[in-house]
């Protein structure tokens, strides 16, 4: 805006809304705010979903406290109201009032189980060891399966494109728990050759994090096992979802025209075919990873890797419901997160998407 | 009998169908061969397996082929259900979304992006921890409620390319409304793609289903296999070399449930993907 413009309030105005017009046209505005309203959506439900329904647990709360410690029940009252961020008596609308600005200031309420600890913290200590060991996981699936799957399509009914393919089709179909439940009990309790015990969490107990060599080889170790399991089990969907791509690509008309042109085989395969061949698997990538992350719930405790899903199971085992209410807050975020960023990166790794996108 | 055909169409996928039928029918008639209900025999904990016990006992001395038989039944039931549920509103409002358009589209294809981004299994955990889920009718209708997401998106971008097809405008000329025109029209283009989606979000449910049983949200109320899974691993049965029969059983037989619905929708996919066929 120019000096000229902000002297004349009329024109300013005109400007701005022609402004805030062109903003909301844009993809990435209107793909941000999507992404805004799902989060505010998913915190709308959780908190209907906590309270509306009969024994919800605000009262679960305060009846046991009422007859198991004898406490009254303005008592108990008030201090459900500090753990859930809730009051009873208050009007449903203002509660909602509440405990929506207290999530943007970033109060979730307490665990019940350690009063005076903020749910934020508690999520945020067993996060990273989720996002961390599912990223990685994700990465190596992805780069593995697509190799794999531009093999199997440029081999197409060779021996490695079926024996690929049952591979891929075995794992894939494997639930990933069941995955970590069989070399848990084939190389840990039956052959012994894994130390499974000692593998537990995400870190040796007493070691403290630190940026050490040392510290990632033991972080390593402790992933290794969940990270085998993510990837045996996401690789087949990647393998065949780039093979039917590949195999599509090189029907195209601007393949069979590289040929003509003499081109060589390896320019054909990386600028021509590969290219256009992956692109149209990033989104899948991010609805994946969300797919991973809900997964973790159960490999997590297979192997008491101390990660969200570790602590997701352990805040139902006991009940603590305004962690598994962050929980669940949190893992959605991340997944939006992931989500946003992969569409906005689409957009400029794909210039076909980037125009019809905006339709 | 198309889908029969398109079934023959690949070698992996007919066998698929096979393994899948048969466990079915084992799944129905099996139990109107052995006992309902087994009683605790102290004397029999953890057997190896033997003319008497093919599969050896569990940690109460219970038969566990004969629980293996019985327990396949709601595992399935279940995943059938959930994905009827979840095709059915998908089919639905994912056509309605393409044929109506305008807000009733952008409102549909809103609230499919949100519980698309909400990760189900977690979904789930919070509502079992917050309600009795024990009725496997019941888990069925809540896992089925959750998975119409991806389907909803196909059936609607499918629809949008089928209402601009010639004989489509010609019904719409001739008026003959538009709940016929979606059934009779264009829905039966989309048969193998709409089975296909079906034994996906099949496979689904079931990973969600023996999910929820496994970590013990889903209150154990018979011998099926997840609840199998969840004693198995909760008694510490993996740790007693005897009692690997016990942990593996329904591993193996939810692993080959699983793969034998994979394979299948190979042969849809080939079907939609010609270029993928075998020669």
């Amino acid at each position: 805006m120019t000096a000229t413009e902000t002297a004349r309030p009329a024109t300013r105005t005109a400007a701005m809304r022609r402004f805030a017009g062109r903003l909301s046209r844009m993809y990435v505005v209107r793909r941000v705010l999507k992404a805004i309203l799902t989060v505010y959506f998913v915190a709308t439900g959780t908190f209907f979903l906590v309270r509306l329904l009969p024994g919800n647990p605000v009262d679960v709360y305060i009846n046991t406290q009422m007859s198991q410690y004898g406490v009254s029940y303005q008592e108990a009252a008030s201090q459900a109201a500090g753990l859930f961020s809730f009051n009873p008596d208050r009007p449903l609308l203002e509660q909602y009032w509440e405990y929506l600005s207290g999530l943007v200031r970033g109060d979730m309420g307490q665990s019940l189980l350690a009063p005076g600890t903020s749910v934020l913290d508690i999520i945020f200590e067993y996060l990273p060891w989720t996002l961390f060991s599912v990223g990685l996981a994700e990465l190596i699936s992805f780069s593995l399966g697509i190799t794999f799957g531009m093999l199997m399509a440029y081999w197409r009914e060779s021996w490695l494109d079926h024996v690929l393919s049952l591979i891929g089709s075995l794992t894939q179909s494997i639930p990933n728990y069941l995955l970590a439940m069989l070399i848990v009990v084939f190389f840990g309790v039956q052959l012994e050759w894994l130390p499974i015990a000692e593998m537990r969490g995400a870190f040796s107990p007493g070691v403290t994090p630190n940026f050490s060599l040392d510290f990632f080889s033991d972080v390593m170790y402790h992933a290794g096992l969940p990270i085998t399991v993510y990837v045996l089990t996401t690789i087949g969907g990647w393998m065949l979802v780039m093979k039917s791509s590949t195999v599509e690509t090189l029907g195209e008309d601007y393949v069979t025209v590289a040929r003509a042109r003499g081109l060589t085989d390896g320019r054909i395969r990386s600028a021509y075919v590969g290219r256009n061949a992956v692109l149209p698997l990033f989104p899948q990538f991010a609805t994946k990873l969300g797919f991973v992350v809900g997964g973790s719930i159960l490999v997590e405790q297979v192997f008491q890797y101390q990660g969200i899903g570790y602590l997701l199971f352990q805040s139902v085992s006991r009940r603590d419901y305004p962690v598994l209410q962050g929980i669940l807050l949190i893992v959605t975020v991340a997944v939006v997160v992931a989500n946003l960023v992969s569409d906005l990166l689409y957009g400029r790794l794909d210039p076909r998407v980037s125009v019809s996108g905006k339709g | 009998m198309t889908f029969l055909r398109s079934l023959m169409r690949s070698k992996a996928g007919f066998v698929g169908f096979v393994v899948f039928a048969l466990m079915v029918l084992f799944a129905l008639v099996g139990p109107l061969f052995t006992p309902g209900y087994l009683p605790t025999d102290l004397n029999a904990v953890y057997l190896p397996p033997s003319l008497s016990h093919p599969l050896g006992t569990d940690s109460e001395g219970r038969d566990i082929a004969i629980q293996m038989i019985n327990g396949g039944w709601s595992v399935i039931l279940v995943g059938v259900v959930a994905a009827a549920i979840s095709t059915f509103v998908a089919i639905v409002f994912g056509s309605l979304a393409a044929y109506l358009g305008r807000w009733v589209d952008s409102v549909i294809v809103t609230v499919t992006d949100i519980v698309l981004t909400i990760p189900q299994i977690v979904l789930l955990a919070v509502l079992a921890s917050l309600y009795k889920l024990d009725s496997p009718w019941l888990l069925a209708v809540i896992i089925g409620a959750f998975s119409w997401p991806y389907l909803l998106r196909s059936v609607r971008a499918q629809v949008f390319s089928l209402k601009e097809r010639e004989y489509v405008e010609a019904a719409q000329l001739l008026d003959l409304g538009t709940p016929r025109i979606v059934a009779r029209e264009i829905l039966p283009n989309m048969a193998t793609f709409i089975m296909m989606n079906f034994v996906i979000t099949m496979t689904n449910a079931i990973y969600a289903l023996v999910g929820l049983y496994f970590l013990g949200l889903a209150p154990i109320v018979d011998d099926n296999w997840g609840a199998m899974l969840n004693k198995a691993w909760t008694r510490g049965a993996i740790f007693f070399s005897d009692s690997i029969f016990y942990v593996l059983a329904p591993v193996i037989a939810i692993s080959i449930l699983q793969l034998s619905l994979v394979t299948m929708t190979r042969s849809f996919e080939e079907i939609l993907n010609p270029r993928l066929r075998e020669s």
